[in-house]
């Protein structure tokens, strides 16, 4: 990440795209600086410009703009909502609430001092970004790169992300354990580290490498991989942990294309483990 | 927009003809023999197997729901007029109440 003080603001390369954040103040940038560590963007093309404003506690000032309007009704425990007017994306959680107009490369969040906020923002980002460009996705998967082949693992919560990135060998890049990054690159897809991070706490490696296998996790009495029974099987399990936040018509094609045309590019396969490292012997 | 089954036959007992057609709204791929559809109205998933995949292929809107069953099904699956009718009749009915597929008394032409 670059930052510049005077200016204030970071670049966030995340996928090969970056978003470049204009902070409020200091402790802001450090914050986002901190977390975004290794993923440094190239602020001359970056993809969009946030500017982020601190919200105080509770919002005490009512204007005309809908979106001033909108912090004051914004309920802390509101759950992600993405819309779509004209150009304009809104974006919404019970703490922040944004806006995105890609044409203009242009965007605005209202939040807290915290970091959670941005990061849920880059994540409904960056999966509008992919959908809008076609042949991509944020997928519910950890993952990682072994023998320059990268690997992925899906499942809901609970399914053993986080278990299995524990168990990786010195010889294995991890990815991430929660959110993996996926493109569209020639015949095939790439897999990038992401700085989204499940209970591993911890970002993945910032580099990315051609997709071999997609695993879907399943814990049991031992270590085997499984063929899955039809294509449409892979593709219900995989559309089951994409990321997608927006019920928009063309968005939904979109992501829905992509992930069939990832299942009939990308091998998927059943893996069943037991928490123990052996496992990592069938991934290479 | 869907009627029940035993609404579908006239009071002489003559099966009326019902027309169907693919609503706009959805996205659709085949699969191997398989159909996969996702409703971007709520994003919910459907996978139809290879005769329902021949029904929603054929769901032009002017082909009567018979024809293409004795078309598409009879023809090719080897099943008796009258049970892919009530298979066709059920498939059509449950797609229809998601949306995802129109039904009507009449062609259904682009305005629908």
């Amino acid at each position: 990440m670059t930052a510049t003080a005077e200016r204030l603001t970071a670049d966030i390369g995340i996928g090969g795209m970056t978003v470049r954040l204009h902070v409020p103040d200091e402790a802001f940038l450090r914050m986002v600086e901190d977390r975004y560590a290794g993923f440094p963007g190239s602020g001359d093309d970056a993809e969009c410009d946030f500017d982020i404003e601190l919200l105080p506690e509770r919002p005490t000032e009512i204007d005309s703009v809908g979106m001033a309007d909108r912090d004051a009704e914004m309920d802390p425990d509101e759950d992600v909502r993405v819309w779509r007017e004209g150009e304009m994306w809104n974006l919404t959680r019970g703490d922040f609430c944004a806006e995105w107009n890609p044409a203009e490369r242009r965007g605005r969040i209202r939040q807290s001092m915290n970091p959670y906020s941005v990061d849920c923002v880059l994540r409904i980002v960056h999966t509008l970004a992919l959908a809008r460009n076609g042949g991509g996705f944020l997928v519910h998967a950890a993952s990682a790169i072994r023998n320059g082949k990268a690997f992925l693992f899906s499942g809901v919560s609970g399914a053993g992300k986080t278990t299995i990135s524990r168990l990786a060998p010195g010889d294995a890049t991890l990815l991430t354990d929660e959110i993996s990054y996926v493109r569209r690159a020639g015949e095939g897809y790439v897999a990038y580290g992401t700085p989204f991070a499940g209970e591993l706490a911890e970002p993945g490696a910032n580099v990315q490498a051609p997709i071999d296998t997609l695993f879907l996790l399943a814990q049991g009495p031992e270590n085997r991989i499984t063929e899955i029974a039809s294509p449409s099987e892979a593709a219900r399990a995989l559309l089951r942990n994409i990321l997608f936040f927006a019920h928009d018509a063309e968005l939904v094609n979109r992501v829905f294309r992509a992930a069939l045309d990832f299942v009939q590019r990308v091998p998927v396969k059943r893996l069943t483990f037991m928490p123990d490292e052996r496992v990592w012997e069938l991934i290479e | 927009m869907s009627e029940p089954m035993n609404e579908a036959m006239s009071e002489q007992g003559e099966r009326k003809q019902r027309y169907v057609k693919r609503s706009r709204t959805v996205a659709a791929r085949t699969l191997g023999d398989e159909t996969m559809i996702m409703s971007a109205l709520d994003s919910s998933l459907f996978t139809l197997n290879e005769t329902a995949s021949a029904i929603w292929n054929a769901a032009d809107g002017v082909t009567p729901l018979e024809q293409i069953v004795e078309q598409r099904v009879c023809a090719d699956f080897a099943v008796e007029t009258e049970e892919a009718m009530r298979d066709a009749e059920e498939l059509v009915n449950n797609l229809a109440q998601h949306g995802i597929l129109m039904v009507s008394d009449s062609p259904i032409g682009e305005a629908v």
